[in-house]
């Protein structure tokens, strides 16, 4: 393989990766969001729930944004494909998350509109949730590109059965990972109530996933060739299964590593389905994005490379030194 | 409508309003890690106490900047498409080492900043306030990495229409990358520190906390003499750099039609494209050629000397450019003098000048605001300065009224969003201080 394909191939990979850190760690804040009118009851509850993700989820959403980031940089045809042929969809994710932001730290402060902000938090969580697999979706079953590898479709394309499902199993997954998390970081009353949602959860889960699968396979029956299509769905079910065991046990640790794992196998599902390609023209073969056609000049991905290895073990190694300072379950 | 002016339109907004805030980020990290490290030498609770409160300030305004920049790291994608195909090569790499080198290690720390008092040791502390203060100011630098690139691009060479990467060096450290960051940053000081003053004089006044905020008066006014001063030196450097590398924009600045020898420095007028003249003109001879050249009978390129579909405008870049230097000499003046009456110890007794800190907060933040202007307007008509047209870096996919539809609404969530933020930026400083036990606690 020469170098610059080499390249592009672990651009694929990390931008996977760095998607993966923001599935695990911003889907467990996404996931309190949507669960918060269903966990907390009272005030006090409330404030548990927001206290258990107010030191994390800016850090959190910095995963996407670097996500983002990397996507322009390695390959920019990608982003600049998708961010304009998205653009409601993704108009709408961004206000939801610039509403989410802000209304934690509104919330505690502007105590006369405190229901407002409780629903923009709620709102904002969801939306991106549910568009974030939408979006996903649509880069699995393929969108209309022209030569210029411009989108040709319009906001409806996007909103096709097949990705709509794939939206729905992303938000089920993000949930779980937020009842798991509530778990985690809760006791008592809240904390069965948290573990109540995780089993029904879970449940939805496995289902919204056999249907999602074999959708996939009825749209790309190729993907069935392929052993990382395999061996991802088996790390999502080996999972999901440990999952309840833990769950039973009240290991809660152990819940979360395993619907972080669950994000793993999907996560390879997607990618070991799409690979080469990136954004898979839907009409046109010759018109897909693949990280061949789509990709930054060798030196870039060489620097980009560089600055990713020194500082991603860096970021890593201070975000776990962070959630050890805030082991423990969250107080109000 | 025409999509390209719309999504500048919303471009200019949404990046207008969010350069709202980093500036007063890095200013405010700037005192707190100074506090910090008072509080860690001295070990005195003031300090912890006055600190504690600043961080509180912090977290609202580092919101407030995380929620309006995600929009414009996605904005190149969403509205500017074409122009990440033409230089994501060389522009998408700054962006995402702000995130891996920067972005991260200021969100994580913030964190401990913000909670974690009383769960890390005091030296752990103090080194999160530290790596706080370290990474805001790189995420800045990454950030005007790219932005002067747009202006003064370097390290790259056009293959096929598109910008591709020779040197990430010379593309990163181009010709205005480090002065607009010096320029930039004591901005932000300038900015945060005077922040800090206005809300310290305001206790002043009122003569509440007055143990908190005298020591707090002294050190952001200490810091605002200092980076006003500053400014003067970077302003006038950053401001010969453009004459050398960006003449047309110079001469937008400076209203300067025709091409002379021994160019004046205009101080006043109203240009006047159409006609190619300045009304009301009051200038200082000779000036800008020694100023811009060191040589008073330089020559001067004037705007004539351009094709006129290089232009930039002129009234816009030479009205902003003009504001934010008047502001700049307004803040020296403020500075000088709080800089007498702090020598001479009669700062607290002058209740007009405690006022004049108050009202005088506002200021930096809209010169910041004129420079960002005069810097962007003056680029004009480029995207990248002679590499891209705007008119050819804006989304195709996009139709108008779909970004007619999102510039509606990011007015009216901004407008929201920046009422709801002033009340609670209110509540928070009136609430003052904790109550720190065995200090004096004055109410």
């Amino acid at each position: 393989m020469e170098v610059i394909d080499l390249l592009r191939n672990t651009w694929f990979f990390l931008i996977g990766i760095l998607l993966l850190g923001y599935s695990i760690l911003d889907g467990f804040d996404l996931g309190i969001g949507m669960l918060f009118p269903f966990l907390g009851r009272e005030e006090r509850e409330k404030r548990i729930l927001l206290n258990a993700i107010w030191p994390f989820w800016d850090g959190n959403e910095v995963w996407l944004l670097t996500a983002g980031g990397a996507l322009f940089a390695a390959f920019p045809h990608a982003y600049a494909t998708v961010f304009s042929g998205f653009y409601l969809a993704l108009m709408l994710v961004l206000f939801a998350l610039i509403f989410r932001a802000v209304s934690i730290e509104f919330w505690h402060y502007d105590e006369g509109r405190r229901k407002i902000w409780e629903w923009s938090f709620i709102l904002g969580s969801f939306l991106p949730s549910l568009l974030f697999g939408v979006a996903l979706g649509n880069l699995i079953l393929g969108i209309p590109l022209n030569g210029d590898m411009n989108f040709t479709g319009d906001f409806f394309t996007l909103l096709r059965p097949f990705p709509l499902l794939i939206g729905v199993l992303g938000l089920s997954a993000i949930l779980l990972q937020g009842s798991t998390y509530a778990v985690l970081k809760t006791e008592g009353a809240l904390q069965s109530r948290a573990r109540e949602a995780a089993r029904i959860l879970w449940i939805a889960f496995i289902v919204l996933f056999v249907i999602a699968f074999f959708a996939t396979v009825a749209y790309l029956p190729e993907i069935l060739r392929r052993g990382w299509v395999w061996l991802s769905a088996l790390v999502v079910l080996a999972a999901w299964v440990w999952f309840f065991k833990s769950l039973k046990q009240q290991r809660s640790g152990v819940s979360f590593i395993m619907s972080s794992l669950i994000f793993t196998g999907l996560w390879g599902i997607v990618g070991a389905s799409i690979y080469p390609n990136i954004v898979r023209a839907s009409n046109l073969f010759y018109n897909s994005l693949s990280i061949y056609n789509a990709s930054s000049s060798e030196l870039t991905l060489k620097v980009m490379l560089l600055i990713a290895l020194i500082g991603m073990p860096l970021v890593i190694a201070y975000t776990a030194f962070v959630y050890r300072v805030f082991k423990g379950k969250a107080g109000n | 409508m025409d999509a390209v002016f719309l999504s500048r339109l919303q471009f200019g907004i949404t990046a207008g309003f969010h350069f709202l805030f980093p500036p007063l980020t890095l200013g405010l990290t700037l005192i707190i890690f100074i506090l910090e490290t008072m509080y860690l030498k001295s070990n005195r609770d003031l300090y912890k106490g006055i600190s504690t409160f600043l961080i509180r300030i912090l977290a609202l305004v580092f919101v407030m900047g995380v929620a309006t920049g995600i929009v414009l790291e996605f904005s190149f994608g969403t509205n500017w498409s074409e122009y990440a195909r033409v230089v994501g090569d060389i522009f998408g790499a700054p962006l995402a080492a702000e995130g891996i080198s920067a972005f991260f290690l200021e969100s994580v720390f913030i964190g401990i900043l913000i909670f974690g008092r009383e769960r890390v040791s005091r030296r752990v502390y103090w080194l999160s306030s530290l790596l706080v203060f370290i990474a805001s100011h790189l995420s800045g630098f990454w950030i005007l990495i790219a932005n002067s690139w747009m202006q003064t691009p370097a390290g790259y060479r056009i293959e096929g229409g598109r910008a591709v990467l020779v040197s990430f060096f010379d593309a990163a450290f181009n010709p205005s990358t480090l002065i607009r960051f010096f320029h930039t940053v004591i901005a932000s000081w300038i900015s945060g520190s005077l922040f800090v003053a206005g809300i310290s004089a305001w206790y002043l006044i009122g003569k509440k906390f007055v143990y908190h905020f005298k020591p707090l008066l002294r050190i952001s006014l200490v810091i605002f003499i200092a980076a006003s001063l500053m400014q003067l030196a970077s302003g006038h450097t950053h401001s010969v750099q453009v004459a050398r590398t960006q003449p047309e924009k110079m001469a937008a600045f400076e209203a300067l039609w025709d091409t002379q020898k021994g160019a004046p420095l205009s101080v006043f007028g109203i240009p006047v494209e159409s006609k190619q003249k300045t009304y009301l003109n009051v200038s200082i001879p000779r000036l800008l050629s020694t100023l811009a050249f060191l040589d008073p009978e330089a020559e001067v390129l004037g705007l004539n000397a351009f094709p006129r579909e290089d232009r930039p405008p002129v009234l816009v870049p030479f009205a902003s450019y003009h504001l934010m230097f008047a502001l700049g000499m307004l803040f020296i003046a403020i500075a000088l003098l709080g800089g007498v009456l702090l020598f001479q110890r009669k700062i607290y007794q002058k209740k007009w000048f405690l006022w004049t800190l108050i009202f005088a907060v506002p200021l930096p933040l809209i010169a910041n605001e004129f420079g960002w202007i005069a810097a962007e307007v003056g680029r004009q008509p480029w995207a990248v300065y002679r590499i891209l047209r705007t008119a050819k870096a804006a989304s195709v996919a996009v139709p108008a009224e779909h970004i007619l539809f999102t510039l509606i609404m990011f007015v009216l969530i901004y407008l929201l969003l920046f009422a709801i933020f002033l009340k609670v930026l209110v509540k928070i400083i009136r609430k003052g201080p904790e109550e720190i036990s065995g200090e004096p606690y004055e109410r």
